[in-house]
């Protein structure tokens, strides 16, 4: 690793203005992905300014739903009662990402800014526009199994990895951000992270300096009847091949409103608005929910080695609006 | 104290295996963090052949040390030093880290407490998992400078006194390891897991986060999943769950093999 300065902030504004004025300074939350990618050399920040001490760990109801602390911890989050009862798709969502320890560690703003987990990207050694803007994609014609199928340009064929980001995007949430000089701003979540077109070394929406203050849910009628649905190479421990996170509210057995996002297929989280609209005023059966999830899947663009998630990604949104159709209960969308 | 044996409690026999097979400091844990009874247990069962791997294990799960002064800082230097004041086992200590360390190399090198290991330092396997304040982290992506003011329990500081702590028993009892590497880290995981479980923590698995009571109720699926962080390459996957499932359930559990003498 090498070498960088350490520092603790006390207030958002002292950690901002320090990030702002340093073009090689990072926040760090809980480290969890900055510290692994230093070590791999990937990313190496000359500063790191600790946000964790920061009062923005609450989760807190508002007039219009509930608001997330940046700094909170993912565990905190998930396992906090007004996510349970009221976002039980959010808590979901974390609970599948990573480990109990990693979780403990991770920040909600940490979550949203993590990395890629692409080979190339990680590898030095390999070309990566991500990593080294200009140096090629590797895994565009290499090894693309886990990489995209929808969004992707020839720049960057890479998907971004968190679960949390899925639920928050079936959620509408909105990012509250602060910029140097007090600038506060709202960014909403389908505009937060974007897709890779020429410029894929930028993630997401956020510019140099802006931190995470919170995230904000709005109120929705979707507690009783949402699930996430992670597919992974193994059960535990792993990340999405894909997932989804679906959500609805009926009329009688009418479908009033529908919101399924995916995971794992694309360089942002995925809003499959094509299904979402072919649902609206059905019948809510399984024979709807797989039509859907066809049309959705229509609009795939798969790599050389991902084929795989065309047909995986159709199965898991029909089994993803089942287990929301049953109420949410783990295990059982059949 | 010169012409005292090392192993006072054991036999001459058990006393030459022993030092033939452990290092010196090794000793040093046995005689004073390991019940006579046990050892001769795990003497019946593994045949001499196996002890070595054995101890190994129990090394593990006992380690103790007693963590005083800290070991100074590589030769290399340090850079951009960061002072930290924290809570290591019940004692304070203060170092001066490079900005670089990690918790786990801090541990480790500087306070001379091996028993937190280092398996893949990217935060894949668990091998490094301490508690701070309490919670579960991962000592390999914890910088030590994050740690001021905190305070940090390792595999050291688990057991009060000569008393292991019920979840280091239950691993001896259910054969809880082989190689033993994974072990520290396992046993505080799991440890934290009892808490989380108190609380009423839900994990992907809980069949409706929705379902709020504490505290909850943890089926095998359930330790399965909450342990998924913590691997272990010898597969001692079942016997851990055991372990975990008769501190859980404050019952014992059939133990999957017994000592030659039937006791447990
Ligand atoms: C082995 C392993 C397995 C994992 N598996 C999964 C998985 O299955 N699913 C999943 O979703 N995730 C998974 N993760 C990723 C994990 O969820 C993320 O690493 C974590 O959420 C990042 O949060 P952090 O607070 O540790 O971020 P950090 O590492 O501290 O920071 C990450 C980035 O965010 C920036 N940042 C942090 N906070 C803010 C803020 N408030 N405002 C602006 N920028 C900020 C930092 O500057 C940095 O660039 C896994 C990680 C590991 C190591
Ligand atoms: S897919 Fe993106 S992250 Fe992966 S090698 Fe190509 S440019 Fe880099
Ligand atoms: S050494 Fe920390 S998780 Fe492997
Ligand atoms: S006992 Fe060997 S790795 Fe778990």
């Amino acid at each position: 690793m090498r070498p960088f300065n350490y520092s603790n902030a006390g207030e958002p504004a002292t950690a901002i203005a320090t990030v702002s004025a340093n073009p090689g300074a990072k926040f760090l939350g809980g480290g969890t992905n900055l510290v692994d990618l230093m070590k791999e050399d990937v990313m190496h920040p000359s500063a790191l300014v600790d946000i964790t001490r920061l009062k923005l760990a609450d989760v807190a109801k508002t007039a219009t739903g509930v608001t997330i602390g940046g700094t909170a911890t993912n565990s905190f989050t998930a396992n906090h009662e007004l996510i349970r009862k009221n976002y039980p798709l959010l808590s979901m969502a974390i609970l599948a990402g990573a480990s109990a320890q990693i979780r403990n560690m991770a920040t909600n703003g940490g979550n949203l800014n993590q990395r890629t987990r692409c080979t190339y990207f990680y590898d030095v050694n390999l070309p990566c526009n991500k990593r080294e803007p200009g140096s090629g994609c590797g895994a565009l014609k290499g090894v693309n199994r886990n990489h995209a199928i929808f969004g992707w340009s020839e720049k960057c064929v890479a998907v971004y990895p968190s679960d949390m980001a899925i639920a928050l995007a079936a959620l509408d949430a909105v990012v509250h951000v602060e910029g140097n000089n007090n600038v506060k701003r709202t960014i909403n979540f389908a505009d937060f992270h974007r897709l890779p077109g020429d410029t894929p070394e930028k993630d997401n929406n956020l510019k140099p300096g802006e931190l995470i203050l919170s995230i904000e849910l709005p109120a929705n009628d979707f507690a009783e009847r949402s699930y996430y649905l992670k597919i992974r190479e193994r059960s535990s421990y792993a990340f999405a091949l894909v997932s989804v996170a679906a959500a609805m509210a009926l009329e009688g057995n009418r479908i009033k409103q529908v919101r399924i996002a995916l995971g794992g297929v694309a360089h942002k989280p995925w809003r499959a608005s094509v299904a979402e609209k072919w649902l609206i005023g059905k019948e809510a059966t399984e024979t709807n929910f797989r039509a859907a999830a066809e049309v959705e899947l229509k609009n795939a663009r798969p790599l050389e080695h991902n084929k795989f998630k065309v047909a995986m990604a159709q199965k898991a949104i029909a089994r993803a609006l089942q287990g929301a159709m049953q109420g949410g209960e783990y295990g059982l969308e059949g | 104290m010169e012409d005292q044996p090392k192993f006072p409690d054991l036999t001459d026999a058990e006393r030459k295996v022993l030092e033939d097979l452990m290092p010196d400091e090794m000793s040093e844990i046995i005689t004073s963090g390991m019940k006579r009874r046990h050892f001769l247990k795990l003497i019946t069962y593994t045949g001499t052949s196996l002890l070595a791997t054995h101890f190994i294990g129990i090394e593990q799960l006992m380690a103790r040390t007693t963590a005083g002064a800290p070991l100074p800082p590589p030769p290399t230097g340090i850079d951009n030093g960061v002072n930290v004041t924290f809570n290591v086992n019940g004692r304070a200590q203060k170092l001066l880290v490079d900005s670089r360390m990690t918790l786990l190399d801090a541990l480790r090198e500087r306070l001379a407490l091996t028993g937190s290991k280092k398996g893949c330092d990217h935060g894949q396997c668990g091998a490094c998992t301490v508690l701070i304040d309490g919670r579960r982290v991962l000592a390999c992506l914890t910088l030590a400078a994050t740690c001021e003011e905190k305070a940090v329990t390792t595999i050291e500081g688990l057991a009060k006194e000569e008393t292991l702590h019920p979840m280091q028993a239950a691993f001896i009892k259910h054969d809880g390891f082989q190689c033993g590497y994974c072990t520290p880290g396992q046993i505080c995981s799991a440890v934290a897991l009892m808490s989380e479980a108190k609380n009423g923590e839900a994990s992907y698995v809980t069949s409706n986060v929705r379902q709020t009571g504490k505290p909850v109720k943890l089926s095998d699926e359930e330790i399965q999943e909450r342990m998924s962080g913590n691997i272990c390459r010898c597969g001692a996957y079942p016997n851990i769950v055991d372990a975990i499932r008769e501190v859980h359930g404050d019952k014992a559990v059939a133990q999957v093999w017994q000592f030659a003498d039937g006791t447990i």
